[in-house]
Formats: C-alpha cells, sequence, structure tokens
C-alpha cells in the first residue's frame, strides 16, 4: 500500500504546528478542496526542521517535499522560521548537486487563518509536482539531466 | 520624450462632430514632438451601436484596428476619444480569454498578435511628455480664465481597464489646465454624467444632466468648461441652447483641453480652431485678459510696497547701526 | 510495545469520505498494533470509556486515535489514556478530519491518506517515551494591555479577585473609543456616566497600577512568568507634581493643536488635558505642536504651572514588571475613509466621521453639545448618514461587517432629533443588522417615531452646491435614484484593528488575521485564549464588537486568567529539549540560537557541555536542529521520531 497509482504522487509536509498546520486546519474548516497527495508531518516550529530530514524524503522516494512555517516576524517562538529561511535556502542551493530536481522541493509561509492561501500552496505545488512526474533515476529523469547539464 | 511615435486613430467623431479636437491634438502632438502615423485604412472601433448588441463583434473591429496597425509596425496606438480608448482597451482585455480571443479570431480571420497596447491623448501628454514640457512650450499663457475641467465618464473608469488617474477624483487635466497658466475650480462634477448616447433615445436627458453639469460651473463663476471627450462636447457645447430652453440663464463656452493648448502654445486660428464650437469663446477670452490686467496692476502693487518696505527697514537699520555705533563710542 | 488504533468516525464528518472500518483494518497489520477498532465519536463519553476500556482488556501501552485535528482534541485524548493508567505522552494522533476527510470527496483516495496517516502516527508511537512534566512557581500578577471598556472590565475583575493588576493605556487618559461617545445604544445611556465611574475605580483600586501615556516595549518569558519592558513616554509633565488645575492649557498660546481625543472637530492646544473626567487628569505637552521645541521660546506653561510640574527634558522611562499572565484588549481605529474620492475624500469639511459627530453631540465636547457644520458653524437641518462606509466593501479591502455601525447610526438619528426638534435625518443602508436585546426594537422607534428616513441602498456621489451638500445615491426599494440636499453628511466609518496592533502581536508571540486583528485560540470554544499560553484577548482586538460584548469579554478574560494565576504551581510542558552529555561537545551553537536563552554552558569534568534549563525551555526544537552531533534532542521530537514517520511514508 502507498499512495494511489496512477493517480497520486508522493508529497510530503512538513508544518510548523503554530501556523502552518493552524492554516491547513482552518482550510479543512472552511471545506477548501485540495488534492489527496499531501501527508503532513507535524514539526512545532519550521526551525526545528533538519534540512536532512527533506533529504533522506526525496532520496527515500518522496516525489517533492514542501515546508511552511510562521510568516517572517511572526514566528511563534520569535525567530525559529528565520532559521528555517536561511536552512531551506541553502538546501535548495544544494539539491542539483546531489541529482535532485529543485523544483521537487518548496518552503513558504501560511499563517493560522489563512486558509484559502494554504489550498493555493497545496494545489500549486501538487499540480507543479505532477507535470515533473515520478521522481526516479532512470536515465532520462529531469534529475539526472540537470546532472548531465551541469556536467557539461 | 521626444520624439515618441504612436499609431493614430482618431475615431469617427474625429472626421466629424469633433474637427476641432482633431486639428488641435495634431497640432499639439506636433509641437510637443510626438509623431502620429495615421493607421491605415481604419474602421470604426466597435464602441455605442456594436458593443451593446454583439460584444464579440464589437471586439473584432477593435483587433481589426490593431491589425491594421501591426500591418504598418505600428503597437502603440493614441486615440483622443475616450469612449474608441474604452472600447479598444476592453477588446485587448476580454481577448486575454483564449475562448473570446478564439471567437475574435472566427470573425477577423487572423489573430491579434501579443503587445498592443493603446493610451488617450490626455495621458501620454500629462504622463509621457511630462507636464514640465507643457510649461516650456506655454508662449500664451492663460492667466485670468477660470476653467472647470469635465473628464466625463470614461476617461478614468472602469478603474481596472482605464489605470489612469483617480477613478472618482481625477488631477491631470487640472494640472495640465495649471501648466497653461489658467486657474482651475474645484468642480465636483468633474466625472458625472452628461447623459452620454441617452440623449439619442430619451431625448430629455440630455437637458437634465448636462444641465446640471453647466449650472455648476456657472455658480462656481467659471468662464469655460474644458473637456476631452468628443460626446461629452457635443452634449454639453451643440445641445447647449436646447438646455438654455430649460432654465440655464447664460451661455459657456466648451472647448477641448487640446484647443487651449493650442492656444497657449501661440499656434494659429486655423489649429485652435475655437471657431468651429457652437458657444462663442471671445467673451471669456476678454473676460481672460481683463482680468488678467488687474491681476498684472495687483502684483506691480504689492511688489512696488514690498519695495517700499524694504527701504524703509533699510533705512532704520542703517539708522540703529548708527546709533548703536554712536553708543558704544560713547 | 502494544498499541491500540482508533479510527474515528465523527458522524459523518469523517465516515462521509472515509472508510473507517476499512482504515482500521488496514491498521491491524501495522507493526506493534495489538487492537483497532473504528468508533462512532472517540472524544465523546462512550468513545472515551471504550478507549480506557480497550487499553485495560489488552493491556495496551500505546494508543492512536484517527480522528480530528490534534490542536483540537490532543489535550482531551492524553487525558483519557492517563485516566487509564498511561503515560499520557505514550498518545499520538492522525488528523483524518481536517486533512482528510473534508478536503476532498475521493473515498478510496482519502481511505488510503487516512491509513497512511495512522501508520506515520503508529511509527512515531513506537518511539515516544513516557515524560514527567515539572513545576514552576507562577508571578501572580496580570497585565492589560489597553485602557478601554474591555481592558478595564478586566482589570477591575482580575484586582477585585484579589489578583495585582499592571494596566498599560497608550493614550494620556484611559477610557478608549467609548469615553469619546456621548450616549450608548440602544438605553441612550450616558455613556461617560456609567463608564466614568469604572475609570475612577481603576485608578483608586489598590491592586491596579496603571501606566497611562505608556506602551509596551518588549515581552519575554513564558506563562507564569513573562518580563515586560514598559515604555513610559515624556510627557513633559511631572506627574506626581501635576495636579490636573488645567492652568496650563489655559495659558498655552499655541491653539491650533490637533485635538486627538475630539478627532479633530476642533483645535486644542499644544498642552493638554484629554477630557475632564481623564483618567489619569495629568497634563501631557504634544511636542510636534509646542512652541517651546518648535522655537526654543515660550515657556508659558512652565511659568504658570502653581506645583512647576513642567519639565522640557524629560526623557522616556523605562519599567521593568513580573507578570503571570496578558490580557490583550487594544480595541480598533476607523479605517481611513479618505479613500473615498466619491464621498469627497476628505476635502468637504461637512462630510464627517461618525466619531467626529459623536463628539459634537457630547455636552463636554469641543461644540459644547451642539451640532454645528463645521464650516460655517451653522445649525443643520437636514442630516444625512452613510453608512457602511468601509464596511461589507470589497472594493477597498474591506468586506467584513463592523458590526456596531447600525445601531450606532439609529442612535445617532435620535440624537440628532433631540437636538434639533425640526430637523430631518435620513439613513443610506445596505442593510439594518441590529441582532441583539432590544436593538431591533430601537431601529424600529427611530424610523416610527423619530421618522428618520431610512433609504437602502449606497450613495454613489456627494457634492458641494452653494451651501448644501448634494448626496446622489440610490433607494434600491423604490429603484429610483435620489438626491438630497443636506446641510451635514456623517459617514459610518467601518472599523479596523487598532494601529499598532500587529507589532503587539509579534512581541506577544499571538496570531493575527490579515485585517490585523487576533486570533482566539478556537472561534467558538476558545474565544478568550489564545495559542500562546498565559495570553488573553478582550474587546474589539479580536473581533470587532460592542460595548456590551466588549464587558463580556472583558470579565472572561480576567476569569481566564483567574484560572490560571489561581495556582501556585504550574506544570511546565515536558516537550522541551534534553542534552545527552556523551554525545555533546560543547561547541555552544545551541546556546546561540536558542531565543529564549534557556541553553547555558555547564563544566563537566574540566569538559565544556550544554545544559538545557528545563522551565525556560520552550520546546521549539531550533537547538535540536543546529547540533551537529546530534546531542540535543527535542523530547516527543525527536529526529528519529520525525524520522520514522518520514520513512512510514516512504519505505512503503
Amino acid at each position: 500500500m502507498s499512495v494511489l497509482k496512477e493517480k497520486e504522487l508522493r508529497v510530503i509536509g512538513f508544518l510548523c504546528n503554530w501556523c502552518s498546520y493552524g492554516g491547513a486546519d482552518t482550510a479543512g474548516v472552511g471545506r477548501f478542496a485540495q488534492p489527496t497527495d499531501l501527508r503532513i508531518v507535524r514539526v512545532p516550529c519550521s526551525g526545528r526542521i533538519n534540512p536532512l530530514f527533506v533529504l533522506k524524503a526525496l532520496l527515500g522516494g518522496a516525489d517533492g517535499v514542501l515546508v511552511s512555517g510562521c510568516h517572517p516576524r511572526d514566528c511563534h517562538y520569535a525567530e525559529g522560521n528565520f532559521y528555517a529561511r536561511r536552512r531551506l535556502e541553502v538546501l535548495k542551493g544544494f539539491l542539483p548537486v546531489l541529482g535532485i530536481d529543485p523544483r521537487r522541493f518548496e518552503y513558504t509561509w501560511v499563517s493560522a487563518s489563512e486558509g484559502q492561501r494554504w489550498q493555493h500552496v497545496v494545489t500549486t505545488f501538487t499540480a507543479n509536482i505532477h507535470a515533473l512526474g515520478p521522481a526516479s533515476f532512470s536515465p532520462d529523469a529531469p534529475e539526472l539531466e540537470i546532472l548531465n547539464a551541469a556536467a557539461r | 520624450m521626444s520624439g515618441a511615435a504612436f499609431g493614430y486613430f482618431p475615431g469617427c467623431s474625429g472626421l466629424g462632430t469633433s474637427l476641432e479636437y482633431e486639428r488641435s491634438t495634431r497640432a499639439v502632438c506636433r509641437e510637443l514632438g510626438l509623431t502620429l502615423w495615421d493607421i491605415p485604412d481604419w474602421n470604426c472601433c466597435g464602441s455605442t451601436p456594436a458593443h451593446t448588441v454583439d460584444p464579440v463583434l464589437s471586439a473584432a473591429l477593435s483587433a481589426r484596428v490593431f491589425a491594421q496597425g501591426a500591418r504598418a509596425g505600428i503597437r502603440d496606438v493614441l486615440t483622443p476619444c475616450p469612449s474608441c480608448l474604452s472600447n479598444l482597451r476592453n477588446a485587448l482585455e476580454h481577448m486575454e480569454d483564449e475562448l473570446f480571443a478564439a471567437r475574435v479570431e472566427a470573425l477577423t480571420e487572423r489573430p491579434l498578435e501579443a503587445g498592443h497596447s493603446v493610451k488617450s491623448v490626455l495621458q501620454v501628454i500629462v504622463e509621457d511628455v511630462g507636464l514640465d514640457k507643457v510649461k516650456e512650450r506655454v508662449r500664451r499663457p492663460l492667466t485670468g480664465l477660470k476653467t472647470v475641467p469635465y473628464y466625463g465618464c470614461l476617461m478614468t473608469r472602469p478603474e481596472k481597464i482605464m489605470r489612469f488617474d483617480d477613478p472618482e477624483n481625477p488631477q491631470s487635466m487640472d494640472l495640465l489646465l495649471q501648466a497653461l497658466g489658467a486657474q482651475v475650480l474645484p468642480f465636483p462634477l468633474k466625472v458625472d454624467c452628461c447623459g452620454g448616447s441617452l440623449g439619442i433615445p430619451v431625448r430629455d436627458s440630455v437637458p437634465r444632466l448636462a444641465g446640471r453639469i453647466l449650472e455648476l460651473a456657472g455658480e462656481l463663476g467659471a468662464d469655460m468648461v474644458v473637456v476631452a471627450c468628443p460626446l461629452c462636447q457635443m452634449n454639453l457645447d451643440l445641445r447647449q441652447g436646447q438646455i438654455r430652453t430649460r432654465g440655464l440663464d447664460y451661455t459657456i463656452p466648451v472647448p477641448y483641453f487640446t484647443q487651449l493648448m493650442a492656444y497657449a502654445f501661440g499656434l494659429g486660428d486655423e489649429e485652435a480652431a475655437f471657431k468651429l464650437l457652437a458657444e462663442d469663446v471671445a467673451p471669456a477670452f476678454s473676460c481672460m485678459r481683463r482680468r488678467a490686467e488687474e491681476i498684472k496692476a495687483e502684483e506691480a502693487r504689492v511688489a512696488a510696497l514690498a519695495a517700499q518696505k524694504a527701504a524703509a527697514r533699510a533705512g532704520r537699520g542703517a539708522q540703529s547701526r548708527a546709533n548703536g555705533a554712536a553708543g558704544g563710542e560713547a | 510495545m502494544r498499541i491500540g488504533v482508533f479510527i474515528c468516525h465523527c458522524g459523518s464528518n469523517i465516515a462521509g469520505t472515509v472508510d473507517c472500518a476499512a482504515v482500521a483494518s488496514k491498521a491491524r497489520a501495522y507493526p506493534d498494533v495489538a487492537y483497532s477498532t473504528d468508533i462512532m465519536y472517540a472524544c465523546a463519553e462512550p468513545g472515551q470509556d471504550a478507549i480506557i476500556a480497550a487499553i485495560k482488556e489488552h493491556l495496551l501501552t500505546g494508543v492512536v486515535v484517527a480522528s480530528c485535528t490534534p490542536r483540537m482534541h490532543e489535550p482531551t485524548f492524553r487525558k483519557t489514556v492517563e485516566r487509564a493508567g498511561l503515560n499520557r505522552y505514550m498518545f499520538e494522533m492522525a488528523n483524518i478530519r481536517e486533512h482528510v476527510s473534508w478536503i476532498g470527496k475521493d473515498i478510496e483516495a482519502n481511505t488510503n491518506k487516512a491509513a497512511e496517516l495512522v501508520r506515520m502516527a503508529v511509527s512515531k508511537l513506537r518511539l515516544n517515551r513516557e515524560l514527567k512534566p515539572k513545576s514552576f512557581p507562577v508571578t501572580k500578577r496580570l497585565l492589560v494591555v489597553g485602557g478601554g471598556v474591555a481592558g478595564i472590565q478586566a482589570a477591575l475583575d482580575a484586582a477585585d479577585a484579589g489578583l495585582e493588576v499592571i494596566m498599560v493605556e497608550k493614550q494620556p487618559t484611559i477610557g478608549g473609543k467609548m469615553a469619546k461617545l456621548d450616549k450608548t445604544f440602544p438605553t441612550v445611556d450616558c455613556s461617560s456616566c456609567i463608564l466614568g465611574p469604572r475609570m475612577v475605580d481603576v485608578a483608586q483600586h489598590p491592586n491596579i497600577t496603571l501606566y497611562a501615556y505608556s506602551e509596551v516595549d518588549s515581552i519575554s518569558g513564558y506563562v507564569g512568568n513573562f518580563d515586560v519592558k514598559i515604555r513610559k513616554k515624556a510627557s513633559y509633565v511631572d506627574w506626581s507634581k501635576c495636579t490636573g488645575c488645567g492652568l496650563c492649557t489655559e495659558k498655552c498660546p499655541s491653539k491650533k493643536s490637533y485635538d486627538r481625543f475630539n478627532e479633530g472637530v476642533g483645535p486644542t492646544t499644544a498642552i493638554i488635558i484629554p477630557f475632564p473626567q481623564a483618567i489619569p487628569k495629568k497634563a501631557s505637552i504634544e511636542r510636534e505642536y509646542c512652541r517651546q521645541f518648535n522655537t526654543g521660546k515660550c515657556g508659558v506653561c512652565a511659568k504658570v504651572c502653581p506645583t512647576g510640574a513642567i519639565d522640557y527634558g524629560m526623557q522616556d522611562e523605562f519599567i521593568d514588571a513580573k507578570v503571570g499572565g496578558i490580557v490583550a484588549a487594544t480595541g480598533y481605529d476607523l479605517m481611513d475613509w479618505t479613500v473615498y474620492q466619491e464621498y469627497g475624500g476628505g476635502r468637504y469639511p461637512d462630510v464627517v466621521t461618525s466619531l467626529q459627530y459623536e463628539r459634537m453631540l457630547s455636552a463636554s465636547g469641543p461644540t459644547g453639545g451642539h451640532i454645528k457644520r463645521p464650516s460655517d458653524g451653522e445649525e443643520p437641518k437636514d442630516v444625512v448618514f452613510i453608512q457602511c462606509v468601509g464596511s461589507r466593501d470589497v472594493s477597498v479591502g474591506r468586506p467584513y461587517c463592523s458590526g456596531f455601525c447600525c445601531m450606532y447610526t439609529a442612535k445617532q438619528a435620535i440624537l440628532t432629533k433631540d437636538h434639533i426638534p425640526d430637523s430631518r435625518s435620513y439613513v443610506f443602508y445596505m442593510d439594518i443588522r441590529s441582532p441583539g436585546k432590544g436593538y431591533d426594537e430601537f431601529t424600529r422607534r427611530v424610523q416610527e417615531e423619530y421618522q428618520a428616513r431610512y433609504i437602502r441602498g449606497r450613495v454613489s456621489m456627494v457634492y458641494p452646491k452653494g451651501k448644501k451638500l448634494i448626496v446622489r445615491g440610490a433607494d434600491t426599494l423604490m429603484g429610483a435614484q435620489v438626491e438630497i440636499e443636506a446641510d451635514l453628511v456623517v459617514l459610518a466609518v467601518g472599523a479596523e484593528a487598532a494601529e499598532g496592533a500587529p507589532h503587539l502581536a509579534e512581541k506577544l508571540r499571538i496570531s493575527y488575521d490579515s485585517y490585523g486583528f487576533f486570533m482566539e485560540g478556537h472561534p467558538k470554544l476558545r474565544p478568550v485564549e489564545t495559542n500562546t499560553a498565559g495570553v488573553f484577548l478582550a474587546g474589539a482586538c479580536q473581533g470587532l464588537k460592542d460595548i456590551p460584548s466588549s464587558v463580556a469579554q472583558g470579565s472572561a478574560a480576567a476569569a481566564k486568567a483567574l484560572a490560571l494565576l489561581s495556582r501556585d504551581m504550574l506544570d511546565s510542558d515536558p516537550q522541551i529539549a534534553s542534552v545527552n552529555l556523551n554525545r555533546c561537545v560543547g561547541c555552544r551553537k545551541c546556546i546561540e540560537v536558542c531565543p529564549f536563552k534557556a541553553i547555558q554552558e555547564i563544566d563537566l569534568r574540566g569538559q565544556p557541555k550544554a545544559e538545557v534549563i528545563e522551565t525556560v525551555c520552550q520546546g521549539c526544537g531550533l537547538c535540536n536542529a543546529t547540533c551537529p552531533q546530534g546531542a540535543i534532542q527535542l523530547s516527543h521530537f525527536t529526529d528519529n521520531q520525525l524520522l520514522a514517520e518520514v520513512e512510514a511514508l516512504c519505505r512503503f
């Protein structure tokens, strides 16, 4: 058993408890329809996320990873999302080096009141991942094209 | 921005009822260094009659205008008429929708390329040319002329389509008239309805609505109502006699802003074309000249008074300094 | 480990789009799962009892409930498993309602997703450890931010119950917006007569310390022990000497200052006492209008002051305070209505706001309670009220209803008739919104008894014509255009969160919505709590409301604060960081990133090591993600636990 074959891709979200997880709840309460691909891991703060979690997910077979925290300046722990922003930005830059298409990873900020924004974020990100297709390391995977381009 | 070039779309009234707008616009643009290329074999913009019946046909007419321009290598279109502007803009806006565009292109039998724009003469003069350049060009300032600007309903609205000036309280023509030296009275009805084309099916509407505008202009003591729209101009000027039979007890000329520009730039009667207006501008201009002289006299009086005071102060100062020096010596 | 899994139907909320029985049966195959079932309402008493019974019958050591969001019922179920003898942290939730059943209708996909979420929860639970809270002492003092009617009520209730209260108000006087009102609906009670005594109570209460003309500068700490820095703004008057005699305000030569309290209806002096009943009744100098500050020459107030209280060299002063809880009651402000160019955008003096009109009606206002046109001081006969100026108007970014304008407009129409019996009032409205005790009767009375003409429709334009203002609008019930020649136009301007509210929210670490209103813990069930423990909300800062609702919420916030601060000790959350001393290399990185200074360096047999101060740690996990050694781990959210969740998704 896994994601539904042909229908879904494996999309993993890391959401901070205070803002984005609440935003996803608000979207649910508002019945804002979303694609079913995403599975959410709840963390206390986006600053808790070790970039290696994201890599572990992507290398373990996830097709996309989405991180969402509180808006800058609005962190429940004062400054956790600032650390997250720096770490994740650096991570994004490194993904091609590892042979991973950086478009498979995105981070964003959604507050607990922004249910509609969460719907938009999930829908757009999932659509983007579907456009990229399943991640694999076959010779014609987009990841390898990037690696090859880098090599050239 | 000198040397800019635009494809020029005069609109149907430019060839008939608003010849004076047309002539003065061409002259003023020339003076300001704007090159106007006439769009070859242009057609109706698709305004009033077409768009009330069939939006696709209306947009198709506009699309053909752009296509004709594109054939001659023109992308940026300029039009004096707000109604044409509105329709041309609306066509571009609606054609962003692929389905709508396909229906239009089925009629025009050619796709509309991207990258077209259209602006009003007023917008280009105020935003692209700039008021500083206009000021430099003034030879005969309109000092002493009391004006109220009347923008009409379309020049700034709907806000999302026109994207020009404040939709409810526009300032561009106010500032332009000030740059020409005229006095601009705050005019609360500057975007009010003049009756528009409703005057044709409902004859009574224009005397009532345009009458209200003229009445307030008169109450405020304006010499002229300055307009930017051929249809407004017609309602306010050509039908003024009709309005007078309903109680308006004075006459007031209604020139286009470009006519006043031509006059202030010192161009000839042929370019300013005031004689094509229904209501005579001569009394207004003589009022202006009388007031200008009064202003001049007043300025001279104030200057003389100030000089007198300054001289007195200098005298006193010298005296007190002398006293001070004397005191020091003692 | 023996895990029990309970899949909640939540009536049809979940079961409508998730096959709960199928999820329960899939879960039986997950590692360590000893028992799995679906259940109608897990949170209801029979549901909780069933969970307890199952724990006992199947000797379960951990429980997963798949139901709604843990932000809703995690505390509920933790208590349930505790009642069955388990540690409350041997419990996990899978959110299959907000994140599954409510956002999609595809039963196959939803059921599959729910099962995966349960697998994640089981995988994490297998690594959960029993955690025990520590207890720490509580500072029994409450901070109330904002001295409007909501803050006053909260402060008085808490102080009467014996709690020490610190009130911080940014204006020179407390009283808020209510102090500006002439009368209140629906009783037409005199506003300052009912508020005044409460304000005096605040000043005289032995348990309340009032800092007026002050702002909260910074807040640190956590529930039970917040450290607050209060900035007392320089008033240039030594309030310990000022007697409020008002001599300075009579003699001040700068008479063109903007009168903030009177909404600019008339000018005032540079040194002011906002109004006669001000609390504290002390003078303060508005620097930008003062001649002494602008020209260096004047000093009149210093000369006339009988107690020598004027101090031009005064500086802002900072006060440190320790409090256990905080009530935010910062109220609202009117939106900037000048975006409405069709109403003149502020160009016409006889178009005023409702709050300005309120000051004109007030006997203690600048017109002495006589309604006068600002332009020529004449008494208006035709007064037009325009409602919803900046409310329910998407075009200016205000889609919400301000809630109280319909009622105060009706009140103002009544007062207009009382003040000027031969006047005529016209009210342009969209809908009359008057749900409340005696409210609808009130709006009927104004139409029937006071003959105010109510016109349903929007006003498209206001313009001056001679001495009159022409108000043109639509009468949508008649299907006609109407034009009224008015002497005065009163705009019922919509309200928005108080200026600076988002800034305060950031200091308090609470959330706010896109309009600046503070987010409550739960829209239905936690209306005065926030998601930050120890911070409560009262009044319009949480969402616009009228006086009775603000007072009720003030009392409610006080009750919540009292419940918290009635305890001598609080349990600390054990979901905090801890250091594995064997792995720690003393690099200090965790000490640098900790926003709460909760990690200190210790010396262990000559080796530097990190140590977590347990009562200070807030459990954000920043240190955990920073530690290069993996030596510092956030309990309940350890690296292994989070990776177990990731693996549950990737491996299968």
